[in-house]
């Protein structure tokens, strides 16, 4: 392949990849910054990718080439719902929000397994989907010399959709009056308390829109990665997105550029044979790259005094 | 008569716990209210009552004669009500304006916050009313003075008519509080009505038009300031006669126990915040050093106690050489220390009385035999301590959590001096704690000076340096500026010494830097 | 409510809300919840061989949630259970097949083996948290995805496919007598490991000098600094202890319930029942022990549940531990209610 091939090639797969993990950290940058930790984002992809494969398959008669959107969609829907435990548990119940996150996943596990081993006559594996995700070439700008090919020629519509949302999520959170008050009840709440911001309320609101976006992540990465769902469909991806978040210092954009990177990562397992000297190193330091380039990532930035101020303490009035 | 605020016989039951027990307090327009009473009588309660933080369990409240219920700030605003909180509610890493339009946001068009015009409004208001600030600086930057007048721009902004002023002149000095009565009345000029909480009498004095007393969630009394005097209103505040000067003998200071010689102590931000300090303390003396918050004291200890790196310089305690050695190894050789924040650093809370009493000594005989812990030893010392220091625990299994802040404090204090240190340092030992308490821990400091050993005081309370230290050293920008006798001063002359105003006499620092200055020249 | 009483009181009534919602959600999906208990019960207790095989699943529990216990109480989440197990339960088996050492020697030092191994994969978060304060969680996390695949590449260079061979017989924690009793079930002798396990932890928590540090570092970093203790090291120890118990419960499937290791496609989720068995046990050793016992004998009894005529998937089980957890989590909850009823009555 030419050098210009090789990093089209690159770079579609790095935000194939990417784009999920885009879509679940924008969500955990919401959750995080205002002030809950949602540990269950690997549960609520793992709803999301169930969900999306679920009603791909049942829903395809009726949507034909729309079926992909409409699934991603239900899944958002779903996604935000099943979240809505989290925000009961750790919100309003004060529970410690690792143990309401890890209690979301061990429940996304079994339910989804359970749910498919019903519908599926006791399989844990559901068949494939018929409808994907699919690449097309952006009309005008793939004409563009050098770049058309690399940016604008067969590529997934959801990867864009990835980078709008993740700006789209930048600009709300810090040009308009939510995204203030999102991040005042994240950094101090009492403070927001006495603004008259409803505190609570907001928290409901960050985790549910964290609920949506993982919904959206995950129905994206059953549709275009394993295009079925069984048990080992989600692994880590919902972890790694907030690592993402994280490496990004709970910015949008920053959450971005570190899931671009980690979506490499990924993409190495499978297209590193294709490339000339990564294909001689054995596969299973490919693997294990993305977590541990993870590990680093969130070692490398001393983060401490950047994280939310009031992440995972419940909110009581009168505390102070 | 013209009310502007009636709380007519309000009360707020916590669990089982009175905070407020039928407190009338009624607020004339343009007057200047104060409400008066020690910490923990209720005064902050009645008013994030009024504020709408909390819902009253009885009463009514009227404003401007309609009775109302103010179910939440937002409401509170709306009726003109503005609260300037005694710890600022401010987000650190937003802008001067960002924490001022929070909730009341200006949008452009599309949605987005409109920062310049919310900007310009609040520049018009801060020179209207004299508060001058930076509406683009981050908060984390600004000085504790700027961050005050963004709290009262914050009522301002919104349009407040009735300001409540929560224990305001906390961390101020004597000029910036100067500074805060000349805005109340201007604020008082242009239409405002203010009821200031505080617990500070001479204030009360120059500034307020009447008087409200609360003690132990009563109203005792309301009386116009012209018509009473500081002594009658803190014995209504405390229930008795209360006396303003610590009994003590005169001080026999001998040989130096702690010597500070050029002393760099960067800050978390790798800033110099002690700068070539130098300072001594000798057996049988109370040093107390005196400064406005942010000056280097904190620095200054956690330096002394091993909990922070010193750049350059030494630190020398009973003749050994402390600097930068771990904290066990400096409390090891004859150090104890009451810190400043007693529930962050100086109590474990979740563990028991007992287990806090041996926080410092748990690992060595007769606590601990080849490291497994003596239960036995620890529970017959802490009840001894419990009886010696007078703590009010149900018992020494009971969590340090359960005691109150008094209690808490005299554990800590138990712990500290039982230890028999040659160096004493107690970081503001008495904030937060009512009379009582004050009296007896002023009492054991004069005792550990009068048994030989040296006490090193520091307190932002200039009454309590000037009442219970033999000298006073005031620190300002990281040095210590001067040390005066305090029999020979009084506040105004260490209100401007903390604010970094000598008298024209060099100062000892001054004095050594002259000194050196000329050997190098010879 | 006196705390001790509130500690036994919500974890139970936790179980029995936990058990009523799994009821509803197995009646919802169309099965019958009477039909499916009863089986989830004939399951741990129908003969001698499920409760000798209920026994044998409790074992790696009660080390898993020891392990996670542990690491709760001294301030710290350890998520890497999972990945600390499956390390030891390589090394285990590693010393089990590579050498030829008489019984005394040989078990213990392959026990030995799985609990440093385990060790030393928490020693990794460990260290990055005392020396650059990174978050424990995401590390553990990734470390059990890593853990996953690093074992899984070692067992394929030294397996002839995906299985070891079987380890030694003087490696073995399985037990003659046990396997008599039980009909040929998997229970093995770990279950005194695990038990010797509880003890120790016990004692180091509440009668050492070293426990007592660890204590005040969960609960106060910053009184333990200024009381003069090394708050960098214990939070290493803390990591290192809890991560020697994973690998002892990695053991427990090396040495005893499979006697080989062969490679995984998934987490073997015990280190996730062992966060909801410390949640369960209130992270106290105890507490741990009974917590195992639930959903040791629980997870088990779940496998005859897609059993005719009930024909429940067996993954229901996670979902009624995951209901059981939420609820003990919430403990406010039920504070909220017994405020809201006993005002309701009248009573102050």
């Amino acid at each position: 392949m030419s050098l210009i091939d090789t990093i089209a090639f690159i770079f579609y797969n790095a935000i194939f990849y990417a784009a999920p993990l885009i879509f679940t950290g924008l969500g955990a940058v919401f959750t995080e910054r205002s002030g809950v930790t949602n540990i269950g984002l690997e549960g609520v992809m793992q709803i999301g990718a169930f969900t999306g494969i679920i009603s791909n398959l049942f829903l395809h008669d009726i949507f034909g080439g729309a079926t992909v959107f409409v699934s991603i969609i239900i899944a958002m829907i779903v996604g935000s719902l099943f979240s809505s435990l989290l925000a009961i548990s750790s919100v309003t119940f004060r529970s410690d929000q690792i143990i309401a996150g890890t209690a979301l996943n061990m429940l996304a596990a079994g339910g989804t397994i359970f749910l498919v081993k019903k519908l599926f006559e006791g399989k844990g594996q559901t068949p494939m989907v018929k409808d994907a995700i699919t690449r097309f070439d952006i009309p005008v700008f793939e004409n563009i010399p050098v770049i058309g090919k690399i940016f604008f020629q067969n590529v997934y519509l959801t990867s864009y959709l990835a980078i709008l949302a993740a700006i789209l999520g930048w600009v709300i959170l810090f040009k308009t009056p939510f995204g203030l008050r999102l991040r005042s009840v994240g950094e101090h709440p009492t403070a927001a308390d006495t603004m008259g911001i409803k505190v609570n309320r907001m928290r409901y609101i960050g985790v549910m829109i964290s609920g949506a976006l993982g919904g959206i992540g995950g129905a994206i990465y059953a549709q275009s990665i394993t295009l079925d769902y069984s048990h080992a469909t989600i692994s880590g991806q919902g972890f790694m997105a907030i690592a993402a978040m994280i490496f990004g210092k709970w910015n949008p954009l920053g959450m971005m550029g570190a899931a671009i990177f980690f979506g490499f990562a990924q993409s190495l397992s499978t297209i590193g044979p294709s490339i000339p000297f990564i294909k001689d190193i054995p596969t299973v330091y490919l693997y294990i790259l993305p977590y541990v380039l993870t590990i680093l990532a969130v070692a490398g930035f001393i983060g401490k005094s950047v994280a939310p101020k009031a992440l995972n303490t419940p909110y009581i009035k009168g505390s102070r | 008569m013209d009310y502007v605020i009636e709380m007519l016989n309000i009360t707020k039951i916590f669990g089982n716990f009175v905070a407020n027990d039928k407190i009338t307090l009624q607020l004339k327009k343009g007057e200047i209210h104060a409400l008066l009473g020690e910490n923990g009588a209720g005064k902050s309660t009645l008013m994030n009552v009024l504020f709408g933080l909390y819902q009253p369990d009885g009463g009514e409240i009227r404003v401007k004669g309609k009775s109302v219920k103010i179910t939440d700030p937002n409401v509170a605003n709306d009726l003109g009500i503005g609260m300037v909180h005694q710890h600022f509610m401010l987000v650190d890493t937003f802008t001067v304006t960002e924490n001022i339009i929070l909730g009341k946001e200006p949008k452009h068009g599309a949605g987005t916050i409109d920062i310049k015009s919310a900007a310009e409004e609040i520049t018009r208001l801060s020179e209207l009313y004299g508060l001058e600030v930076d509406p683009y600086a981050v908060v984390a930057d600004i000085s504790v003075g700027m961050q005050q007048r963004v709290e009262i721009l914050k009522t301002l902004y919104r349009g407040a008519d009735i300001l409540i002023f929560d224990e305001p002149t906390a961390s101020l000095t004597p000029q910036e509080i100067t500074e805060l009565i000349d805005i109340m009345k201007k604020l008082i000029n242009e239409g405002k009505s203010i009821i200031l909480i505080t617990h500070k009498l001479k204030e009360i004095m120059e500034v307020a038009d009447r008087v409200t007393v609360i003690r132990r969630g009563k109203a005792i009394k309301t009386l116009n300031i012209s018509e009473t005097n500081p002594t009658e209103l803190a014995s209504l505040m405390v229930g008795r006669d209360v006396i303003f000067k610590t009994e003590k003998k005169p001080a026999h200071p001998k040989e130096e126990v702690l010597k500070i010689e050029n002393l760099v102590v960067k800050d978390y931000r790798g800033v110099d915040k002690v700068k070539n300090l130098h300072l001594s303390v000798r057996r049988g003396e109370i040093l107390g050093i005196a400064g406005v918050d942010g000056n280097g004291q904190t620095e200054l200890i956690e330096a002394i106690t091993g909990l922070r790196h010193v750049e350059s310089g030494n630190i020398t305690l009973i003749g050994k050489d402390i600097t930068n050695l771990k904290p066990r190894k400096i409390t090891e050789t004859g150090l104890g220390h009451i810190p400043q924040d007693r529930h962050r650093h100086g109590l474990v809370l979740n563990f028991s009385v007992g287990e806090n009493f041996v926080l410092q000594s748990y690992y060595h005989e007769p606590f601990s035999k080849i490291g497994v812990l003596q239960n036995r030893e620890i529970y017959n010392y802490a009840n001894k301590l419990i009886d010696e220091y007078d703590v009010r625990t149900q018992s020494a299994y009971e969590p340090a959590r359960a005691l109150s802040g008094g209690n808490q404090q005299k554990v800590i204090i138990g712990r500290e001096i039982n230890r028999d240190p040659d160096l004493l340092i107690a970081a503001q030992p008495t904030r937060g704690l009512d009379v009582g308490a004050i009296e007896f821990i002023h009492k054991r400091l004069i005792e550990q000076r009068d048994n030989g050993k040296a006490v090193l005081l520091v307190s932002f309370e200039l009454d309590e340096v000037m009442n219970v230290s033999d000298r006073i050293a005031v620190i300002f920008d990281g040095q210590i500026l001067d040390i005066v006798d305090p029999k020979e001063t009084n506040e105004q002359e260490l209100g401007l010494l903390m604010a970094g105003h000598k008298a024209d006499r060099n100062s000892p620092q001054q004095m050594s830097d002259q000194a050196v200055k000329k050997e190098g020249e010879e | 409510m006196s705390k001790r009483w509130t500690s036994i009181l919500i974890p139970v009534l936790a179980v029995i809300l936990g058990l009523l919602v799994g009821a509803l959600i197995i009646a919802i999906s169309g099965y019958n919840p009477i039909v499916g208990y009863a089986q989830l019960w004939e399951g741990i207790f129908g003969d001698s061989y499920v409760i000798g095989e209920s026994i044998r699943q409790i074992t790696p529990y009660v080390l898993a949630g020891l392990a996670v216990a542990f690491a709760f109480k001294t301030g710290l989440f350890n998520i890497g259970v999972e990945g600390q197990l499956i390390v030891g339960w390589f090394a285990a088996v590693y010393v089990g097949i590579s050498f030829d050492l008489p019984a005394y020697i040989h078990l213990p030092l392959a026990i030995l083996a799985a609990g440093l191994a385990g060790a030393f994969w928490a020693f990794i978060p460990g260290i990055l948290k005392a020396k650059l304060g990174v978050n424990e969680v995401v590390v553990t996390i990734m470390l059990n995805y890593t853990a996953l695949h690093v074992t899984n590449a070692l067992i394929r260079s030294i397996a002839k496919g995906d299985t070891t061979e079987q380890i030694a017989k003087t490696a073995s924690l399985r037990i003659p007598f046990f396997e008599e009793i039980t009909q040929y079930s998997r229970m093995h002798g770990g279950i005194f490991i695990a038990i010797l396990t509880v003890i120790i932890i016990w004692f180091i928590l509440e009668k050492t000098a070293l426990g007592y540090e660890l204590k005040a570092a969960g609960f106060s970093q910053d009184a333990s600094k200024y009381a003069g203790m090394n708050v960098s090291r214990n939070i290493v120890i803390s990591m290192v202890i809890s991560g020697f118990i994973a690998g002892l419960a990695g053991a427990m499937e090396g040495l005893g319930t499979f006697e080989y290791v062969s490679t995984k496609t998934a987490m073997t989720g015990i280190g996730f029942d062992g966060i909801a068995v410390a949640v369960l046990g209130g992270n106290n050793p105890i507490g741990v022990v009974f917590g195992a016992i639930l959903f040791g004998a629980l997870k088990y009894g779940s496998l005859n549940m897609p059993n005719p005529p009930a024909e429940i998937p067996e993954e229901m089980i996670s979902v009624i531990i995951a209901v059981i957890i939420f609820f003990v989590a919430s403990g406010y909850l039920f504070q909220w209610l017994y405020e809201k009823f006993l005002k309701k009555k009248g009573v102050k």
